[in-house]
Parts: structure tokens; C-alpha cells; sequence
């Protein structure tokens, strides 16, 4: 499924994989994850470095609110910290509701508040915004775009979504098809904040023609 | 409103049956209310409805924690579920009757005999229902307590267990009526008290009246057990299914 892959990623980086559906991405973080063990190769994780990871669907407990589903994870993090982290996704209001009343989107920003809750040393993402609408997901990526550089976490993204990877990463890999390897490592040197449409459109054609020139 | 129609109807169909077949065959409600007053009054009633659930109670905690261990263990690990699924065959089809005659042979007519007997015949029901739960346990969210690294005993209260629950209630649901049952053929065959020996030594006499009043109290009993115990923690364990999305 996966071959003769090789990356690391330096702290604080923002690194996205973007590949074809099916690809094999989620089993790549799976097996970074610890949750796959049936692979060959070397893995190296910060050392007892904890992990947050979003699931491509929210996977939220839903007998535990959404305050209850976060502390779980995370049971001595700090009320204030927690308190703001809801504030930023705007969960405040909904800390007391369970998961089957929140749409999709919030959902999502619940799992993804519990991630980094537990202030992992690696943010594993798998499409975590996928089958959302445009809008939203754009808002939701601005947020986690925020996010990630005002706490510089180390962050692996996986994604089919070169606009999400565009806008996310300081590094992009291009995946092939299956079996995958990577075809192309590109780094993007504007700072998240400061890219412009232009900036991405024009960093979109450059993958897009990589990608026309691997395929 | 429609059960309260629906019960008057019983105890009316009640009257009229007493009323063809005759106060010896068939007391009527008031007759049996008597008794049981008469019994109540003479403190009896409670000493053997006493003895009855505390059998009950030891049976059924007892048949429920081994069932729910093994069910549990059936359908997690496909190898435990091979070895397992052949005794449960047997023993789901061993009848009560039987499995009690048995014990009171090899453990003599003691208490502890009594009790084991009526938990064995539980056992392999719970294993059956715990076992359905077991396997329906959604291996996305112990990929969330992996990756979260909650910890083992974190994962079992907060993942699995929740997800169980269901299940458990199904199990004590039907095991509280199967349990009540055996425990008055236990009492009858080898227990010196009890509601099932009092109907024993009611049946000897051809007394329908008191089997009639201490049935009906200890059915009252489940009744009360049933609405406040297991209807609660049923709600307690489902409260976030019933909100509105």
C-alpha cells in the first residue's frame, strides 16, 4: 500500500500529505499514530511525546458532553486554557451539550479542541475537515490555521485538498497513487498569516503542474 | 389511563373467574388481599419475602458479574468465543430443573448450593446478551483512547462500559424474572424458607389462596425493584440518545 517513504518533520512544522483518495494517507497516519503496527520500516516520535489527533470523522463519545468528551483526554488541563481554547472555536456555548446535538461542523471543532487540549508534541489531522461545505471549511482552516501558529505544534495534516494543504502547510508532500511514494516535497516559505489569494493560486498551479508532471 | 382500564379489566376477569370456578379453586381479589394482609400482619410474609430476595439479589449479582466477565471476554477474543460458544450451548440448554436437582445432590441442601444453582442457570443467558455488546463495540473509539492514551481502566469505564450499558440493562431486565423464578423452585426442592416453600407447603394443602397472596407480593416486589432500580438506570445510561439532534 505505502512504499519507500521517507519524511521528517522539524518542530513546530506544519508538514501536509496530500495524495489521491485511497491512497493510502490514513494508513500512513494510522501507523504514526501507534493504531497500525503491521508495517516495515523505522518510526521515530518525540520522545514520550504525547499525540492529538483528529479522525476524519469526529469520533466524540456521545455520552459525555462536549466539556466532558475534552476532559477525558486531557483531566489536568487548565480551566482558564480550556476556557479559551473554547472560546477560540467557539464552543463556549455548547460545553454542556452532547455530540448528537451539534451539526457536523461543530463536531468537528469539538474533536479538534480536544487534540489540542492535551498540547500534544505531534497534531496528527486526517482530512479533518472534509465533507464540510466550502464556507465552513474555510472558516474552520483560517481557525486552525490561527491555531497551530499562535502554539507552534508540530503538525502532520493529511489531505486530497490542495487548497487545505495550501493554505496549512509550511511543507507540502505529494503522494502518488497507490502504492504511494512521494513524487514531490514542497516547501512554502510565505508565513501562514501573510499569504494572499494570489500567493496560493499561484502555489496551487505549481503543485497541480507537479502533479500533472509525476502522474 | 389505558393502563389503568387495562388493569381493571384484569382484576374484573378476576372476579368473574372466581365467581364460575368457584371461591376454592379461584379466591377472588379480596380473598387474596386478606391473606396477604393476614400474612403481613403476622410478619411472616416479610421474613419469607426477605429470605426470597435476598436469595435473589446474591444470584443475580453473582450470575451477572461471571456472565458479563465471560460474555465480555467471548466477544473481544475470537479464540475465547470458539473454546466458550460449546458450554454455553450446553448449559443454555441444560434444563433449571436439572442444573438445581444437581446441585443440591453434589452440595448437599445448603444455601450456598441453592444460590449457585440459581446463578448458573442465569450465567449463560447474561454471557449470550454481554457477549452482543461486546461485539458491537465501535473500534473507532478505542482508536480514540489509544491515540489520547487515557489508559486501560480510563478506556473500560469511559468507552466501553458506556457502550455495554445497554446491554447490561437488557440482561438485568431478563435475569431479574428468570432469577425470581428459579430461586421459588430452589426454595421449594431444598430451602426451609422463602416465598417458593411457603408455596410448597400452600400447594400441599391445596391453599390457592396463600400461593395466590405471596405470588402477588413478591410480584408486586419485582415491580417496585424494576421501576426504581432498573427503569432509572436505564434512563441514566441512555440520556443522550433522547435529545432532540
Amino acid at each position: 500500500m505505502l512504499h519507500d517513504i521517507c519524511f521528517s518533520l522539524a518542530p513546530g512544522e506544519v508538514c501536509t500529505l496530500v495524495g489521491p483518495s485511497g491512497c493510502g494517507k490514513t494508513t500512513m497516519l494510522r501507523i504514526i499514530a501507534g493504531l497500525d503496527r503491521d508495517y516495515e520500516g523505522a518510526l521515530r516520535r518525540p520522545a514520550d511525546g504525547k499525540l492529538g489527533m483528529v479522525f476524519q470523522e469526529p469520533r466524540l463519545l456521545p455520552w459525555r458532553t462536549v466539556r466532558d468528551n475534552v476532559r477525558l483526554v486531557a483531566p489536568h488541563a487548565d480551566e482558564a486554557e480550556l476556557a479559551t481554547l473554547f472560546d477560540v472555536l467557539g464552543l463556549a456555548v455548547h460545553r454542556a451539550h452532547y455530540p448528537a446535538e451539534l451539526s457536523l461542523g461543530l463536531a468537528r471543532r469539538v474533536a479538534l479542541a480536544r487534540a489540542l487540549a492535551v498540547k500534544p508534541e505531534l497534531l496528527l489531522l486526517d482530512e479533518p475537515f472534509v465533507s464540510l461545505d466550502d464556507a465552513l471549511a474555510r472558516r474552520l482552516r483560517e481557525e486552525l490555521a490561527m491555531l497551530v501558529d499562535s502554539r507552534s505544534i508540530t503538525t502532520l495534516l493529511v489531505t486530497h485538498d490542495i487548497d487545505e494543504a495550501v493554505r496549512l502547510a509550511d511543507r507540502v508532500l505529494l503522494l502518488s497513487p497507490r502504492p504511494a511514494r512521494i513524487v514531490a516535497e514542497m516547501p512554502i516559505l510565505t508565513p501562514r498569516r501573510d499569504r494572499t489569494d494570489d500567493d496560493m493560486a499561484t502555489i496551487k498551479a505549481t503543485i497541480a503542474s507537479r502533479l500533472a508532471a509525476a502522474a | 389511563m389505558v393502563r389503568s382500564i387495562s388493569l381493571a379489566l384484569l382484576v374484573g376477569t378476576w372476579f368473574l373467574g372466581s365467581w364460575l370456578a368457584g371461591e376454592r379453586m379461584l379466591p377472588g381479589p379480596t380473598a387474596v388481599l386478606a391473606a396477604v394482609l393476614s400474612e403481613a400482619g403476622s410478619g411472616n410474609l416479610f421474613l419469607q419475602l426477605g429470605a426470597t430476595l435476598a436469595r435473589v439479589a446474591l444470584a443475580f449479582m453473582l450470575a451477572m458479574t461471571v456472565g458479563g466477565a465471560i460474555g465480555f471476554l467471548m466477544g473481544r477474543v475470537a479464540l475465547a468465543d470458539r473454546l466458550g460458544d460449546p458450554w454455553l450451548v450446553v448449559l443454555l440448554n441444560l434444563p433449571a430443573l436439572v442444573i438445581i436437582v444437581l446441585a443440591y445432590i453434589w452440595g448437599g441442601l445448603t444455601e450456598i448450593a441453592a444460590i449457585l444453582a440459581v446463578a448458573i442457570n442465569k450465567v449463560p443467558n447474561a454471557i449470550v446478551v454481554i457477549r452482543e455488546g461486546a461485539r458491537a463495540l465501535d473500534p473507532a473509539l478505542d482508536d480514540v483512547a489509544r491515540v489520547f492514551a487515557i489508559g486501560r481502566w480510563k478506556a473500560l469505564r469511559h468507552v466501553v462500559i458506556p457502550q455495554l450499558a445497554p446491554y447490561v440493562a437488557a440482561a438485568a431486565r431478563s435475569g431479574l424474572s428468570l432469577v425470581w423464578k428459579i430461586v421459588l423452585v430452589v426454595e421449594l426442592l431444598g430451602r426451609p424458607n422463602g416465598v417458593g416453600f411457603e408455596i410448597g407447603v400452600a400447594f400441599q394443602l391445596f391453599d390457592v389462596t396463600r400461593i395466590l397472596a405471596y405470588a402477588l407480593a413478591f410480584v408486586a416486589v419485582i415491580l417496585v425493584i424494576e421501576t426504581l432500580l432498573v427503569q432509572p438506570f436505564e434512563r441514566r445510561a441512555s440520556r443522550w440518545r433522547y435529545r432532540p439532534a
